[in-house]
């Protein structure tokens, strides 16, 4: 794999910004005025109690939410309003908190299918399953592998992911996405329900993946632990709204925080 | 003992992203087609005039809505009316075109099917399940409506039918009613051999990826950059073309000649279960579907006066042609308990089962 390469934003520059965003589903707010910025290369947590709206953020950057008020700025641009797979062209991909495969598929099926945006043969070849479409195929298949061979899944790469256990399904989806060879890659709580080694094996992809292609990462995550080992900086929702933004260390002894999550004395 | 996937190493992803990575495989499919030439000039008229060619039509036709329905999820009732449309313009084009060959015509006539099914394949944006299948409805009484009330489509045959006229390949009849049995199911055959090779390719490729994609999880399928509704309405036109062959077939290579009704609902019905009981999602369950729907009966109409007159049982027609649907209707039920993937999942099991045979894994 490489670095997406882009001399336009160097690490640290603002590769998205959200800007006063508010999402109302007709009288309920999921979202009221939050404003923070995802810098290139770092690793950025989303952190906050149940129902305070990190989701409908992730969802808001990729497109299936458009804010109701507020603006989103992915590398310099205010977006318009688009759809989930103009967002991913654009170079947003996701996973998700209940994992969302193919599940017919094998694994290596669901990860080639995640390089359709990068294939291009058109449909005549296709239909001969020769020149430039096999050409094709075996050029993104030798970029699968090394995905596959990167996220330690040789042994089940002809199993189709319905069968997998849980933890190697998120582990397949974490695939899927880096096989689209993102800038921005949203992690909607990549290690819900997996035991202490899961969590140190995706943590360790998570760093790698950040490290050696230096992608963007914006994370959810519910293990503290995990967020403020991973996490470069962090921003804290409670009820829609943004109570806390820094670094680990800043975000753990913030009151507001200590109070969203502990409850406060009344 | 002789199938078996032991010393067969694949050294490059192309021999790895083979269709048929078996040797065993590619030579049971190379023996299946030289059987089915070989039926051709050892079969008599009736196997081959009443079995084997509506056997191919069918299934190329449960091949099309595999495509739609199996590989991409969209459930559709218009199968009937998309074949119409195909017969329809293929009997246009080689009435308006008598100097073109009329093989030509076939392929080509699938293209207008294709055009309309994606057309009515527009609903399948927003909506799918049970409400897509009442829009498909839609098409099928919208479609056989035209085929009833616009004559041009007939050339104002006062007979309101299609009719098959001489047209030849080679100087051979293979269309009329100078073709024989023989000639009509090369034609087939051979059609319905390159149709499913291609449709192969379509769906071990990446348009198969994204029709599998769609279906399995559309958001998630979006998110990689999917565009639904493009991929969506490139299943229709595409199942539409192979229902529109069928269609032609159908009438064409046949019957010789018919009227709209063989295009109603019955046949949407007829073509939607043979894929279901087939396997949705699955080329080779689209051959099983049409075999177990159409050829069962056939045979059943055989045997069971066959085996009864030993006993000196014997039972009228009328009771044998009862004794037919009950058992083909148990059958159905039986295998969809066995298996409700279809037959193309019983069929994949049993070939994971004899690869280790006899050892249980």
């Amino acid at each position: 794999m490489r670095a997406p390469d882009n001399p336009v934003f160097a690490k640290g520059d603002v590769l998205l910004a959200v800007e006063n965003v508010s999402l109302g589903f007709g009288g309920v707010k999921a979202l009221t005025d939050v404003s923070f910025d995802i810098r290139k290369s770092e690793i950025r947590a989303i952190i906050g109690p149940n129902g305070a709206g990190k989701t409908s953020m992730l969802n808001c950057i990729n497109g299936f939410y458009y804010p109701t008020e507020g603006r989103i700025t992915f590398k310099g641009v205010k977006r318009p309003k688009m759809r989930p797979y103009e967002a991913a062209r654009g170079g947003i991909a996701r996973t998700f908190q209940n994992v969302a495969l193919f599940k017919s598929m094998s694994t290596l099926d669901n990860i080639m299918a995640g390089r359709s945006i990068k294939m291009h043969s058109n449909f005549f070849w296709q239909l001969f399953r020769h020149g430039p479409a096999m050409k094709e195929e075996v050029e993104h298949r030798r970029f699968v592998e090394e995905i596959i061979d990167f996220l330690e899944i040789q042994h089940i790469r002809k199993t189709p992911v319905g069968r997998l256990p849980y933890g190697l399904q998120k582990r397949v989806e974490l695939g899927r996405a880096l096989a689209m060879e993102p800038e921005l890659l949203l992690l909607d709580e990549p290690m819900a329900g997996m035991n202490l080694e899961e969590k140190e094996d995706m943590s360790r992809f998570i760093l790698e993946v950040n490290q050696q292609y230096g992608t963007t990462i914006a994370l959810i995550e519910h293990d503290m632990g995990v967020v403020m080992d991973l996490s470069d900086r962090v921003v804290v929702l409670e009820y829609g709204r943004k109570i806390a933004d820094g670094t680990p260390s800043e975000v753990k002894g913030d009151q507001r925080v200590i109070d969203a999550y502990l409850g406060v004395a009344h | 003992m002789l199938y078996r996937e032991a010393g067969q190493f694949k050294t490059n992803y192309v021999a790895d992203s083979a269709i048929f990575p078996l040797r065993q495989d590619r030579i049971g499919l190379g023996l299946i087609i030289i059987a089915a030439y070989a039926l051709a000039f050892l079969g008599n008229s009736f196997l081959l005039q009443a079995v084997m060619i509506p056997f191919l039509v069918f299934s190329l036709a449960s091949i099309g809505l595999n495509i739609l329905t199996g590989y991409t999820g969209l459930l559709s009732l218009g199968t009937g009316a998309f074949m119409g449309v195909g017969a329809y313009a293929c009997y246009k084009l080689m009435t308006a075109f008598p100097e073109v060959n009329v093989i030509v015509w076939i392929f080509v006539s699938g293209f207008f099917s294709a055009a309309i099914g994606a057309l009515f394949g527009l609903p399948s944006l927003r909506i799918k399940g049970f409400y897509l299948a009442v829009a498909t409805l839609a098409a099928q009484f919208f479609l056989q409506w035209c085929f009833i009330r616009i004559p041009w489509l007939v050339n104002y045959n006062v007979s309101g039918a299609l009719d098959a006229p001489l047209r030849t390949l080679f100087g051979t009849p293979i269309m009329g009613p100078n073709a024989t049995p023989q000639t009509r199911y090369l034609v087939v055959l051979t059609i319905v051999i390159l149709l499913t090779w291609l449709a192969s390719n379509l769906v071990h490729g990446r348009i198969g990826r994204m029709w599998i994609a769609i279906r399995d999880m559309d958001l998630a399928a979006e998110l990689m950059g999917i565009r639904p509704l493009q991929t969506k309405l490139l299943a229709f036109a595409v199942s539409s073309y192979y229902c529109g062959v069928a269609g032609a077939l159908l009438v064409f290579l046949w019957y010789g000649g018919a009227e709209y009704d063989v295009f109603n609902i019955n046949q949407s019905f007829f073509i939607l279960f043979m894929v279901i009981i087939g396997g949705l999602g699955s080329l080779i369950g689209s051959f099983f579907g049409a075999a177990l729907i159409f050829i069962l009966p056939i045979v059943l109409g055989i045997v069971l006066p066959a085996i009864m007159s030993p006993f000196g049982i014997s039972v009228g027609a009328d009771v044998i042609e009862h004794l037919r649907f009950m058992i083909v209707g148990a059958l159905i039920i039986f295998f969809l308990i066995v298996e409700p993937h279809g037959l193309a999942r019983l069929w994949q099991i049993g070939k994971q089962k004899l690869l280790v045979w006899p050892f249980p894994y």
